[in-house]
């Protein structure tokens, strides 16, 4: 156990923290990353706050080795979910790592103590580290910025505005010998992560017992044939959880993040092609360039800590009936590459869930990547996200509405709902109601009444079937008053400050 | 001078560093165990089996602690002894613990606790306060206050208007959850390192529970990762099931409560109904009011009686009620045992007297700021609450003054209204409501502290005192009162963990009181050694006392000045003692229970907000987009901090009315104990526009510390105001001179079923 060079470096995970390469070994493959802060290394300055990557207070950053090798991006991630074997191969940077040799805080940590944005402090490291990979990403900072990249961060104490204006403020402050942006990309550092890359560079998978992270999509392909009854993991933002806090042990683990292949997005005649281990900070950018008309999912799709873990095609694959990029892909008419052994196929999203938490794969299959139809000229396209809170939230209800009007008429309906019912999926009737009929109140006030032969959606903790039900066919409403109307804000993050 | 300065915190360099210890943070013995509850997972049932088998053959499992295990009471309770640790043959609650197992790692205790095997023999369980008031299933008796002739003059009001409310509850969600570390010291002793802000109790029912004497149990806080209440009594539980299995397996034990079974296991604010009737003339003066108030204290009692109490002494808000009848109901449920939580029965209170605000304004329509101006507290008349208690400190007419100003209320009314008959999709709404609340505990005795101060002969300073630390800022503005008695700088003070050890008997930090008594009694403490630096001095240079003054680190004597640490000296080597104790007591304060009468508050402190938000019409969605506030806080101590108490109060009661939702599904199960689930704010609900003023020039008009004004809780109530706001945005989509039946919290649901009427749909 601990931080001990093996001889065989394929059986330790390795990964810089703090200017030193650790090498570790013997440990769970589900441990993670904040247990091993915690509890092997003796580093107490990351908490866990809730073990589910929703309150931000085991908030880390990883730097990776970019594509050119030549430059090392920073992502913040929540450590209380993220398994210390993904980790290989990265640096790992935490709140007690910021401080200069002399004792002085870095930029961000001075900020937050001269704008009084601690109180009782047990959210403040991760608060640090989220503003930590924002000063290390953008050089000028607007309010916007700094809550986007604080939208995974729960403050009980301050009502945030403090913590705000540290952000905005960081940036003002002379660059520190330690930490600045040029640091971060120091020869030293970029030197440090090729040498943990060449350790790999042969092919030479991580192999730890009960978890395997292959370098290629055939070994990939292999691995799972040979071992169908492997756990495929990607960002483990839910597979997390499942360890943290339903304390499931898990079958052995075959990891896609390291799979050059599945990490690329191409642009391809179907379409945007979007690997397995993309994750939602790469892809949802790819995919609001060519679909702007989705930004309402995709800037509210959960928080940057989760973001730079979890992958598109893991929300995908995961099929969960809130999992909010289904409706959207669904909509934009979205197909899965399958591949199991040699053999691949493609499938419609919208056919890969049968039932709840139920995907069409065979035994030993994985989705290796999505593929996200290009625009369409004269197509209507909206998204929309309901949830008791604006960010970081599970939506009661959330849709995706692509409409093609023709001469006043319109030709091709799809609206795909999330929330509405055990999978995510399209709304047969309310579509057919609109198909081959005018573009108007009428017909979509048709549509939303026929959304009541399509679901019949379930009461629980985050909303009742009848406000569910109402609120699916109202924003067919909003859909249709986007598209009619000029003048007047239609949607709640459109107003902004008092009225004069 | 330190006192009066905006300071920053005391650990923040530690906060941002990670530096800060937590109580999860402390180096463990090796031999350290720890442990998890087992809990019901039923509401209410006699247990016929507790099969632990499977639990203790679970890897890693050391053993079981069950109520016959406890060498003392099976109760944490500090008032009614009605709380079990572990529930002995009858259990209460889904989430009630019934045993903790001790196992050599976190995760292997947390899987062996889900493996006992229980069989139960249900009961039928009450679960929701309507269901309690129907069955008249009360835990602590009704207590009612009169005052006038209420129904007489119901009757003969000019105009009457009848309401309820329901006001959800609220979770704490402190970032840190509750733990505890026991360790075994020699002879059955036991130190414990608690989450708590109440390290007395703790100490107290650790000793009760091993069947020792106070004596023997230490308890000792660095400081919290948030408190707001919910580390008051129920920190008790934890410390005490720890004790337990550290006594039976004499190794130290920590218990910390994951997230899932901090919300499932511990208590929370008190859902409220409310039904009223009231009286009031053309000018919407309240002529007469009766009211009922009814809180689910959950299974037991707990601070139930104390928050209940609070909140009858609260119905009044700013506003003279010269005929009232206020009713308050204790209801007994079969649901986690409700506790104390920042303001502390009061924010429900008012909720209900500021809906009626807005109801008679909406029914006369009148601006609801005019209503409200007509029924504030008079000066020098109209002035004693219905509880017999004098309103002599009123500032709320300045205040509400100011903020109409400041806050251009009047002309946005108008703009409001204005964009209401524009827009059919997007509603605004604006409110303004007040803040009066009594400072001190109700519970007279409470209303003491005690301070340690040793200076050393270096002149240095080490400050204990009986407040604890949760983020609030009591230590730094403690300090700051010893620095500036000594004329030091602040880095000369250092601030220790909060122990029983060093000051006994101490009162929870709650009620706001944290600074206004452990600052008095430090700075009795530091007082009594400057006199004795005095006396050193005077004798040693032949000085009279006046000629001795303290001040930037130097004193000066006469005409000279030495530096401080040198007086210190010189007074050590004259065998002068250095250390001293030092003790406060509220002055002013009594209370009748018998007759709901006195004069439960020292002083009052004062608040009022304007908030205008926006509201969805088609999914109930809202947004709050401007808030203004003037917030008197007396003299302050600190500025920095109470800032910062005040916005974050604001966000946190913003947070109570709008997106958290406690959720129990039909068998009484908690559905929302986790951040996944349950919705305290973020980021992007602090409103884009924001003001935020402290009343100027307003010293408090007691002898408090330093003049100023408790400051924890009184600002999480000026969120009511965007409760409100949101009830005129539902206006603005109802008919005219409907009174909108609005629940809270106010979640998109909740605001859809308000507005959601028959009406013309859009675009037709």
């Amino acid at each position: 156990m601990g931080a001990s060079e093996p001889e065989n470096a394929s059986g330790a995970v390795r990964f810089v923290l703090d200017g030193k390469v650790v090498s570790a070994s013997g440990l769970p493959p589900t441990l993670t990353v904040l247990e091993y802060l915690r509890n092997v290394a003796g580093l107490s300055s990351t908490k866990e706050g809730c073990a589910e990557g929703d309150c931000g207070a085991c908030t880390v950053v990883l730097g990776e080795l970019a594509e050119d090798g030549a430059s090392i991006q920073y992502r913040p991630i929540n450590s209380c979910i993220r398994f210390l074997p993904t980790i290989d191969g990265k640096e790992l940077v935490t709140a007690g790592s910021l401080e200069a040799r002399d004792g002085s805080l870095h930029p961000v940590q001075q900020a937050m103590v001269d704008e009084h944005a601690s109180q009782c402090g047990f959210c403040t490291p991760g608060f640090v580290m989220s503003l930590f990979a924002l000063y290390l990403q953008q050089d000028a900072l607007d309010r916007a910025a700094v809550t986007e990249a604080l939208s995974g961060n729960l403050c009980r104490c301050t009502g945030y505005r403090p913590i705000i204006d540290a952000g905005c403020r960081m940036v003002r402050y002379p660059p520190p010998a330690h930490w600045s942006r040029a640091d971060s990309q120091s020869a030293e550092r970029v030197e440090a992560l090729r040498t943990l890359a060449r350790v790999r560079a042969n092919g030479a998978a991580l192999e730890v017992a009960g978890f395997r992270a292959p370098r290629s999509l055939d070994e990939l392909a292999a691995a799972l044939a040979a071992a169908p009854d492997s756990l495929v993991l990607a960002g483990g933002t839910d597979v997390g959880l499942w360890v943290t806090k339903l304390l499931r042990e898990l079958p052995p683990i075959v990891y896609v993040g390291e799979v050059a292949e599945l990490r690329q997005i191409r642009s391809t005649e179907r379409g945007l092609w979007i690997g397995a281990a993309v994750t939602l900070s790469a892809a949802w950018p790819a995919l609001l360039a060519a679909h702007p008309e989705l930004a309402e999912q995709g800037t509210r799709f959960a928080s940057p800590p989760i973001r730079s873990s979890a992958t598109l095609v893991g929300n995908l694959a995961n099929g969960s009936p809130i999992g909010d990029s289904i409706p959207a892909l669904i909509a934009l008419g979205a197909e899965l590459e399958l591949r199991k052994g040699r053999h691949t196929r493609r499938l419609a999203l919208e056919h890969f869930y049968p039932g709840y938490r139920q995907k069409d794969l065979a035994p030993g299959e994985f989705v290796v990547a999505v593929v996200v139809p290009p625009p369409q000229a004269g197509r209507k396209l909206a998204s929309y996200k309901v949830s008791k809170r604006i960010d970081q939230d599970i939506s009661a209800v959330c849709a995706t509405f692509a409409v093609v009007v023709q001469n006043g008429v319109v030709t091709d309906a799809r609206l795909a709902f999330g929330g509405m019912a055990a999978v995510p999926a399209r709304a047969r009737h309310a579509e057919g109601a609109l198909t081959g009929r005018p573009w108007s109140a009428e017909s979509i006030d048709a549509a939303g009444a026929a959304l009541a032969q399509d679901f019949t959606p379930l009461t629980d903790l985050r909303a009742s079937a009848e406000y569910r039900a109402r609120v699916a066919g109202n924003l067919l409403r909003r859909f249709y008053l986007e598209q009619s109307l000029e003048g007047e804000p239609l949607r709640l993050a459109a107003v902004r400050g008092a009225a004069s | 001078m330190s006192v009066g300065s905006a300071q920053a915190h005391d650990s923040a360099h530690l906060h941002v560093s990670g530096e800060a210890l937590y109580c999860d943070d402390i180096s463990l013995p090796a031999d350290t165990l720890h442990a998890a509850f087992g809990v019901s997972r039923v509401a209410h049932a006699h247990i016929r089996t507790l099969n632990l088998d499977a639990v203790l053959a679970s890897p890693g499992v050391v053993t079981v602690a069950l109520p016959r295990d406890i060498p003392g009471e099976n109760n944490y309770g500090g008032g009614v002894h009605d709380d079990p640790i572990f529930a002995d043959g009858l259990v209460q609650y889904a989430g009630q613990p019934l045993f903790a197992v001790a196992a050599t790692s976190y995760n292997a205790a947390r899987k062996a606790a889900t493996l006992a095997h229980v069989e139960y023999e249900e009961l039928p369980a009450i679960l929701d306060v309507r269901a309690a008031l129907a069955a008249e299933s009360y835990l602590l008796p009704t207590e009612r206050i009169v005052r006038g002739k209420p129904r007489e003059v119901l009757a003969r009001s000019p105009d009457r208007l009848q309401g309820s409310i329901t006001i959800g509850g609220q979770d704490h969600f402190y970032l840190e959850g509750q733990i505890a570390v026991a360790i075994p010291q020699e002879d059955g002793a036991m130190l414990i390192h608690s989450s708590t802000q109440h390290p007395s109790e703790v100490q107290h029912i650790v000793a009760h529970a091993l069947g020792t004497r106070s004596h023997a149990i230490t308890v000792q806080c660095r400081r919290m990762g948030g408190g707001f209440g919910g580390k008051e009594s129920q920190a008790a539980l934890i410390a005490a099931a720890a004790a337990v299995l550290a006594r039976k397996t004499r190794r130290p034990v920590k218990l910390r409560l994951d997230r899932d079974a901090d919300m499932i296991i511990t208590g929370k604010r008190h859902d409220f109904v409310s039904d009223y009737d009231v009286g009031f003339d053309t000018r919407g003066r309240i002529l007469a009011l009766t009211l009922m108030l009814a809180s689910r204290c959950g299974y037991s009692a707990d601070l139930s009686g104390a928050v209940n109490g609070r909140a009858l002494c609260h119905v009044d808000n700013a506003y003279f009620l010269e005929h009232v009848e206020i009713v308050s109901h204790r209801c007994k449920t079969h649901t986690v045992s409700n506790t104390a939580f920042r303001g502390f029965g009061a924010p429900q209170a008012m909720m209900v007297i500021e809906q009626i605000m807005d109801d008679i304004a909406r029914m006369l329509r009148l601006d609801p700021i005019d209503v409200r101006k007509a029924n504030f507290y008079g000066l020098g008349e109209r002035d004693t609450t219905p509880y017999g208690q004098q309103v002599e400190d009123n500032v709320i007419h300045e205040i509400v003054t100011q903020l109409e100003a400041s806050s251009a209320y009047r002309d946005r009314r108008r703009a409001v209204a204005q964009w209401n008959a524009r827009n059919r999709v997007i509603k605004r709404g604006l409110a303004l409501t007040p803040v009066k609340f009594g400072i001190s505990f109700t519970a007279t005795q409470y209303n003491q502290a005690g301070a340690l101060v040793h200076v050393y002969s270096d002149g240095t300073v080490l400050l204990n005192h009986g407040g604890t630390e949760m983020g609030q800022g009591v230590h730094i503005k403690v300090a700051q009162v010893v620095a500036a008695e000594l004329g030091l700088p602040l880095s000369a003070i250092r601030l220790t963990t909060t122990d029983t050890s060093k000051v006994p008997n101490t009162s929870a930090t709650a009620a706001s009181s944290g600074s206004d008594l452990n600052g008095m009694a430090a700075q009795a403490a530091t007082r009594v050694i400057r006199q004795r630096i005095v006396d050193h001095v005077c004798e040693a240079h032949g000085v009279r006392p006046e000629e001795v003054a303290f001040a930037d680190g130097q004193v000066r004597v006469g005409t000279q000045t030495m530096p401080f640490a040198k007086v210190a000296h010189s007074a050590y080597m004259a065998r002068i003692s250095l250390s001293s104790t030092g003790f406060y007591r509220t002055p002013k304060i009594h209370w009748d229970k018998a007759t709901n009468t006195g004069r439960p508050f020292f002083y009052f402190a004062y608040g009022a907000a304007v908030a205008e938000v926006a509201l969805d019409t088609l999914t109930g969605e809202t947004r709050l987009l401007r808030v203004d506030i003037v917030h008197d806080v007396g003299t302050s101590l600190n500025p920095a901090i109470d800032l910062g108490q005040i916005e974050g109060g604001f966000l946190q009661g913003a947070g109570w009315l709008t997106s958290e939702e406690l959720y129990w599904n039909e068998k009484g199960e908690l559905q929302t104990h986790a951040p996944s689930t349950y919705k305290i704010p973020a980021v992007s609900d602090w409103p884009d526009e924001a003001h935020i003023a402290l009343l100027a020039a307003s010293p408090n008009r007691e002898q408090t510390i330093y003049r100023s004004k408790a400051v924890g809780e009184p600002p999480l109530m000026l969120a009511i105001s965007v409760f409100q706001a949101i009830r005129d945005a539902c206006a603005a989509c109802l008919p005219a001179g409907t009174l909108p039946n609005l629940s809270a919290p106010a979640t998109p649901e909740a605001v859809l079923r308000t507005i959601d009427m028959p009406r013309r749909e859009y675009g037709t």
